[in-house]
C-alpha cells in the first residue's frame, strides 16, 4: 500500500523508541548542561514519529504532507527565533491553542474518516467502534476547552483584552449548565453518531473553555498556562486513546503530569488551591482597596545614596521581578553586579516561584543577560540568608516581597511564602511609583525604617546606581 | 480517561456472552474476543505508567528550567501530528475527501508548535550558563564556595 510499508510490530517498536526519547528530554531539564542534550533526542524522537507514520503512507500524499510540514515549521521558526524571551507566557499560550486546535481537527478526521484510523465497524455507531468514539469525545472537548482557554490567556498576558477578572452575575450557573450539556451531548454522540451530535460538543467545549479562562486575573495567568499546558497533555492522551497509539499515550501523559505539577508548585507558592484560582476571580476588587490608603510616610533616596549604601556592604541580594522584564532592565542590572562584584561584595539573585509571568520566566530573563545560573538562587534556599545579607535590592518586584504574608491574617496574600527581604540590614526598592503591586496589595516593606525607596523606571535607576559606584 | 469505554464494552462483553450462552442469537458481534485482553485495557495501563514516569521525571526538573520545560512539553505534546499525517495521508479512491483537508490543517497547526516549541527552548538552553571559573577565585568572595546551585526539587 505505500512506499516502504513496514510491518505495524516494527512501526510500534519505533513509536516506543520515540517514546523513550521524550522523557529523555525531559529528564535532561534536571540540569542546564544535559537539558540541551536532552532537547536534541527530543527533537530525534519526533523526527523518528514522524518519519515512521509517513513511511506507512500512500506514497502520492507525501509531497502535500512535507509541504505542510514545511510551511507550519518555517512559520514556528521564525516566530521562535524572533520572539523578546520578556513575551515568552504569551508565546506558550498561542502555542497551547494551537496544540488544543489540531487535536480537534485530528478528532474530527477521524470520525469523518474512520476506516483510515482504523477505528470503524460496521456495527457501530455511524460505523465507528464504540470506545473510540467515547475516547473521541474526551479527547475532543478538552482539545476544544484548551483551544478557546488558551487564546483567551494570550490575549489578557499580550494585553489585548483587560486583565481584570471578568464576572458577571450567574456565571457559576452558566458554567455548569454548559458542563451538564457536554456530558449529554457526549451521550448523545456516543448513542446516535450524528455529525451533529460531534460538532455541538465542539462549540459546547469551545463556549465553555472561553467561559473558564475569562473570570481569572492576569496576575493567575502563570496558574493558566501551567493548567492549559497540562490540558494539551490529556488532548493528546485522548487522541492516542481513540487510535489506539502508545507514543501518543505516553506523550500525552508525560505533558499532563508535567503541566500538573507546574500548577501546583505554582499554587502553592501563592498558597491557594487551584480550585480557588479557577472560580475565585481573584484581584476583581484590587482597584478600590487601592484607593483608601492613609499616606504614611516613607523614606527615598537617590543613586548616590544607595550606591553609597552598597559600597559598604559586602553582601547584596537582587530580588528581581516581572517590572525589571518590563523595563529591560536584566542587562543594566548584571553590570551593577559585575561592578559590586569588581569591589569584593557577594552577589546572588533571589527568585520567587512566581515572579515573571510563567514559572522559570525570570532564570531565562536573567540567563539572557549572561547571569551564570549557579548566582540565582530559589526562594527555600536563599530564605534565610537574608537576616545575615547587608543589601537587598528589589527590583521590579513587589507582592513576593510582602511582609503582610507572614504577619496580616486579613491580607489576601496571607500565608503565601515571601522572600524575607525585610530581615536585610537595607532594602533598596526599586520602583516607578507608590502604587500598589499586580495583586493590588499595599506593601507595608515600603514604610520600614530599613528601607529606602528608589524612585524610578527600573533600567533608568540601575543605570544611575552604576555610574555613581 | 478510557474507563468509561472500558466500562461500557466489559457491559457489552458481558451481554453478548450471555446472549450466546442463552443460544437466543448465532451471529456474535466480534465486540471483543473473550480470551484476548480488550486494546482499551492495554491502552489504560501504558496511560498510567506512562503519568508515574512524568511525576517521577518532571518533580526532578530545576525550577531554573521551568520555562523551558513548559516549552519542551509544548513541542511534545504536538506529537498528535502522528495523527493528523495519518489523516492527511489516507485518501479514499484517489479523491480530497474532508478528513484530509483537516488532517492537513492539523499537520500545520502541530508542525507550528513543534519548530517553535524546540527552537524556543534550545534558544534558552544556550542562554544558561555557569560562572566562569577564573572570575569566581577573583571576586574576593569571603568563603570561597560557590553559591547554592540550584538542584532539583524533592516531591
Amino acid at each position: 500500500m505505500s512506499a516502504l510499508a513496514m510491518s505495524p510490530n516494527l512501526a510500534a517498536m519505533l513509536y516506543l523508541v520515540a517514546s523513550v526519547c521524550f522523557i529523555l528530554a525531559l529528564r535532561g531539564l534536571s540540569s542546564p548542561e544535559s537539558a540541551r542534550r536532552g532537547n536534541i533526542l527530543g527533537i530525534f524522537g519526533m523526527v523518528l514519529a514522524i518519519g515512521t507514520t509517513m513511511a506507512n503512507l500512500q506514497a502520492v500524499t507525501l509531497p502535500m504532507i512535507l509541504a505542510a510540514l514545511a510551511l507550519g515549521g518555517a512559520i514556528g521558526t521564525v516566530i521562535a527565533i524572533r520572539i523578546q524571551m520578556t513575551a515568552l507566557p504569551q508565546l506558550v499560550a498561542a502555542f497551547h491553542s494551537l496544540v488544543g486546535a489540531a487535536a480537534v481537527f485530528v478528532a474530527a478526521a477521524a470520525y469523518y474518516n474512520p476506516q483510515a484510523m482504523g477505528i470503524a465497524t460496521p456495527d457501530g455507531p455511524n460505523g465507528i467502534r464504540l470506545s473510540s468514539l467515547i475516547e473521541m469525545t474526551i479527547g475532543t472537548a478538552i482539545g476544544a476547552i484548551t483551544f478557546t482557554g488558551s487564546v483567551v490567556a494570550f490575549a489578557k498576558l499580550q494585553g489585548l483584552v483587560s486583565g481584570a477578572p471578568l464576572i458577571f452575575r450567574g456565571q457559576h450557573v452558566l458554567n455548569a449548565l454548559i458542563g451538564a450539556g457536554i456530558i449529554a451531548v457526549a451521550v448523545w454522540l456516543a448513542m446516535s453518531g450524528l455529525p451533529g451530535a460531534f460538532w455541538t460538543l465542539v462549540a459546547l467545549s469551545l463556549a465553555i473553555g472561553l467561559l473558564l479562562i475569562v473570570p481569572i486575573g492576569g496576575a493567575d495567568m502563570p496558574v493558566v498556562v501551567s493548567m492549559l499546558n497540562s490540558y494539551s497533555g490529556w488532548a493528546a492522551s485522548g487522541i492516542g486513546f481513540t487510535l489506539h497509539n502508545n507514543l501518543l499515550i505516553i506523550t500525552g501523559a508525560l505533558v499532563g503530569s508535567s503541566g500538573a505539577i507546574l500548577s501546583y508548585i505554582l499554587c502553592t507558592a501563592i498558597n491557594r488551591s487551584i480550585i480557588n484560582v479557577i472560580f475565585g476571580g481573584f484581584g476583581a476588587d484590587a482597584a478600590s482597596a487601592g484607593a483608601a490608603k492613609e499616606q504614611r510616610p516613607v523614606k527615598t533616596g537617590n543613586a548616590e545614596d544607595a550606591a553609597f549604601i552598597m559600597k559598604n556592604a559586602s553582601s547584596v541580594i537582587i530580588v528581581p521581578g516581572y517590572g525589571m522584564a518590563v523595563a529591560q532592565a536584566q542587562h543594566a542590572l548584571r553590570e551593577l553586579a559585575d561592578a559590586l562584584k569588581g569591589h569584593g561584595i557577594k552577589v546572588r539573585y533571589a527568585i520567587h516561584p512566581v515572579a515573571g509571568r510563567m514559572p522559570g520566566h525570570m532564570n531565562v530573563l536573567l540567563a539572557e543577560a549572561n547571569v551564570p545560573y549557579d548566582e540565582v538562587v530559589e526562594l527555600e534556599e536563599i530564605n534565610r540568608d537574608f537576616a545575615m545579607t547587608d543589601v537587598v535590592y528589589v527590583i521590579g518586584a513587589n507582592d513576593i516581597t510582602n511582609p503582610a504574608a507572614r504577619s496580616d491574617s486579613k491580607s489576601p496574600i496571607y500565608g503565601m511564602p515571601v522572600l524575607d527581604v525585610e530581615k536585610a540590614k537595607t532594602v533598596l526598592f526599586v520602583k516607578r511609583s507608590l502604587a500598589s503591586g499586580y495583586a493590588g496589595i499595599d506593601n507595608d516593606l515600603f514604610y520600614r525604617d530599613n528601607t529606602m525607596m528608589l524612585l524610578g523606571d527600573a533600567k533608568k535607576v540601575t543605570e544611575e546606581l552604576l555610574k555613581a559606584l | 480517561m478510557g474507563l468509561a469505554a472500558l466500562v461500557l464494552d466489559m457491559l457489552r462483553g458481558t451481554l453478548v456472552a450471555s446472549a450466546g450462552a442463552a443460544g437466543a442469537t448465532d451471529a456474535l458481534p466480534p465486540a471483543a474476543h473473550a480470551d484476548a485482553v480488550d486494546p482499551v485495557v492495554l491502552s489504560l495501563t501504558v496511560f498510567v505508567l506512562a503519568c508515574f514516569i512524568g511525576y517521577y521525571v518532571v518533580w526532578r526538573v530545576t525550577p531554573a528550567l521551568h520555562s523551558p520545560l513548559m516549552a519542551v512539553t509544548n513541542a511534545i505534546s504536538s506529537v498528535i501530528i502522528v495523527g493528523a499525517v495519518i489523516a492527511a495521508g489516507s485518501t479514499i479512491d484517489g479523491g480530497v475527501t474532508l478528513s484530509q483537508v483537516m488532517g492537513f490543517i492539523a499537520v500545520t497547526l502541530a508542525a507550528v508548535n513543534i519548530f517553535g516549541g524546540f527552537v524556543i527552548a534550545q534558544r534558552m538552553l544556550g542562554k544558561f550558563r555557569k560562572k566562569p571559573r577564573v572570575l569566581a577565585g577573583s571576586t574576593g568572595n569571603p568563603t570561597g564556595d560557590s553559591t547554592g546551585n540550584s538542584t532539583g526539587r524533592k516531591p
